[in-house]
């Protein structure tokens, strides 16, 4: 993992690569939301990149439907797993997940499928030597700049989807699965369609983190999406917190922006971040924002602005 | 020779090959399985803290000429205190009132909010512990005593390398002690009590948290001995050890059912021989492959056949 990101061109690409990562932290945020843990988002992340360079590589087609095509075989991808793995729960779910993407990213350095371009040159994925030349960025003349809007843009659309999906009763649905899957099912709630449909947002997530990556760095090498990824996506969640979608950002911001860029442990970075980690993780297991703390971020707020059309019976503590 | 015999004999060498092969993922399975199955105390750092046991024995025989027992009582050392570091961390006392999402402790199928986090916390320290490792040697090939023998036993037309043959027969009977220990003794049936059904082990006077701690550690120092062994076959230890041995013990213990002792060794048979089988008819990348899709189809398949409660079934 550390090599495909902390590309070491200051700002705009570091902005880039929070921007691609959060939506790859969103993704398992998604899963463990319904209560499981997945090691292996890193999967969809890489069939995301593939099927989004293919599209605009191969099919020439623009960066928009390329990128929703891969969030389409993401989701797809991710379903099938989810219906296939739905017994499975805790460390086996996570280990499932992680053979599956372990198989996709072994899979991928055996693929080949080189097409020749009219000028002569041999493009699409190419075994072992990665996925070359995805140039729509350079074709269509996008700056680093107008890419990093674009990102912020989609990142934006993504978090209030996600905002408003908990808001609806399916996302309460799929919130009490993850606390209580058998209360849930005992309560009526479709538990398994609720799981599959989560996993298939998930895969569709990190598939379109996967597309800007991919065509972001124009080179996609598929040992890239190894279990280092997944996992860094997972402790993004988890640090940021499971209350909230901006939960994952933050981790993802904080690990990327605090200890990546600053050369203040030099080699001890991982040390101290490991470590760190882990000491946060025993004091808050829910995350920096989890939900007492965001409730209690809503009560304070609502005391500040008390709403205008508060009732006349409402008592302030 | 025959085209046929030739074909069969190469046959032949390959399962013995994987066979023996067996021995060094058995070794590093069975603290798993005991750690993660009976315990369940999912511990990512497993293989890290082997991993600095074992980096401390490389530098102390390196740069301080120690002999190679003392390097084998000083990586069980590390690695223990290592376990002790990851256990306090991750693995705090559960109190009462900290109970996570209204989950009893019996539930192993649906996700534990405990699991969970102790998951994320022991990769975080795994992180940790592999990066120091690697800031006390930061060379890729570091030596280790070793006790690689070069030379071949011929079995009839078959090469048998003794050092191996060693290995596994010292996992057997480690397995076979460990299994005997569990099923036999006072102190193996309160950890399996315990494992068991907690409450219920408590309410016949056993201490659990601290009978947990000592299981805990005793696994440590069981990785902190297949460590040694491994490397010593290997006489070198790399930054990859501390990933390699969580992932082969884990395919082991998955494929045999984890929290079983006899299954961790049928699974290390197992994969030893069908990656044997899978290098030679796929290459590298099918060896790692064909070991997944295994770990994949077993999972699949126990979960098909509904998980059975709990690792208690099968102990030992």
């Amino acid at each position: 993992m550390r090599d495909a990101f902390c590309v070491a061109d200051g700002g705009v690409g570091l902005a880039t690569d929070v921007v691609i990562l959060s939506l790859l932290a969103l993704s398992a945020w998604l899963v463990l939301r319904t209560g499981r843990i997945s090691l292996g988002q890193q999967a969809f992340f890489g069939i995301g990149a593939y099927a989004a360079g293919i599209a605009t590589t191969l099919a020439h087609w623009p960066l928009a439907p390329a990128l929703a095509a891969g969030m389409a075989t993401g989701a797809l991808a991710s379903a099938g797993v989810a219906l296939a793995t739905a017994r499975l729960g805790g460390l086996h779910y996570a280990v499932a997940t992680l053979a599956f993407a372990e198989l996709t990213r072994l899979g991928l350095l055996t693929w080949r499928l080189r097409v020749r371009e009219p000028d002569g040159s041999w493009v699409g994925p190419d075994g072992v030597d990665g996925f070359r030349d995805i140039r729509w960025l350079l074709e269509n003349q996008v700056t680093p700049e107008r890419f990093l809007a674009m990102g912020l843009a989609v990142l934006a659309v993504v978090l209030v989807g996600l905002v408003w999906l908990g808001r609806t009763r399916a996302g309460a649905a799929m919130a009490a699965v993850g606390h209580d899957d058998g209360l849930a099912a005992a309560s009526g709630l479709p538990v398994l369609r609720l799981r599959v449909a989560a996993a298939a947002l998930a895969g569709a997530l990190a598939a379109l983190g996967g597309g800007l990556h991919a065509h972001r760095l124009t080179f996609i090498d598929p040992n890239a999406y190894d279990p280092m990824l997944g996992v860094h996506a997972v402790g993004y969640a988890l640090i940021g917190g499971l209350a909230t979608p901006i939960g994952p950002l933050l981790g993802a911001a904080f690990d990327m922006f605090l200890l990546e860029t600053s050369k203040l442990f030099g080699d001890w970075r991982m040390v101290v971040f490991g470590g760190l980690v882990a000491v946060f993780l025993r004091v808050r297991p829910r995350g920096l924002l989890d939900e007492a703390f965001v409730h209690r971020l809503a009560a304070a707020w609502r005391r500040a602005f008390p709403p205008t059309s508060s009732r006349t019976t409402h008592v302030h503590p | 020779m025959t085209e046929g015999g030739a074909l069969l004999l190469s046959l032949a060498q390959r399962t013995l090959d994987g066979l023996l092969e067996a021995g060094p993922y058995a070794l590093v399975a069975l603290g798993l399985t005991l750690g993660f199955g009976t315990l369940r105390r999912v511990n990512l750092a497993y293989g890290a803290g082997a991993m600095l046991g074992a980096y401390v024995g490389a530098w102390l025989y390196a740069r301080h000429g120690v002999p190679a027992a003392g390097v084998l009582v000083v990586v069980v050392a590390v690695t223990v205190l290592a376990g002790l570091y990851v256990e306090w961390l991750c693995f705090p006392p559960e109190r009462a009132d900290a109970a996570g999402p209204s989950r009893g402790h019996g539930t192993i199928a649906g996700a534990d909010g405990r699991e969970v986090v102790a998951l994320a916390a022991s990769f975080a320290l795994w992180m940790q512990l592999e990066q120091l490792a690697v800031l006390m040697l930061p060379r890729h090939l570091n030596p280790f005593p070793s006790i690689a023998v070069t030379g071949e036993w011929a079995l009839g037309p078959l090469g048998l390398r003794p050092d191996r043959l060693a290995a596994l027969a010292f996992a057997l009977a480690l397995a076979w002690g460990i299994a005997q220990a569990l099923e036999r003794t006072r102190g193996g049936l309160a950890w399996r009590a315990a494992s068991d059904h907690r409450v219920a082990a408590e309410l016949v006077g056993l201490a659990v948290p601290r009978l947990q701690r000592v299981a805990f550690l005793a696994t440590c120092a069981l990785a902190g001995v297949a460590a040694c062994i491994v490397l010593a076959m290997e006489g070198q230890v790399t930054p990859m050890f501390g990933m390699w041995m969580l992932v082969k013990g884990l395919v082991a213990a998955m494929i045999g059912g984890l929290g079983s002792v006899r299954g961790a060794v049928v699974g290390a048979v197992v994969l030893g021989v069908v990656e044997a089988h899978a290098q030679a008819a796929f290459g590298a990348i099918g060896r790692d492959a064909t070991a997944w899709a295994l770990l994949l189809a077993v999972l699949l398949w126990r979960g098909a056949r509904t998980w059975p409660t709990g690792a208690a079934a099968s102990h030992a």
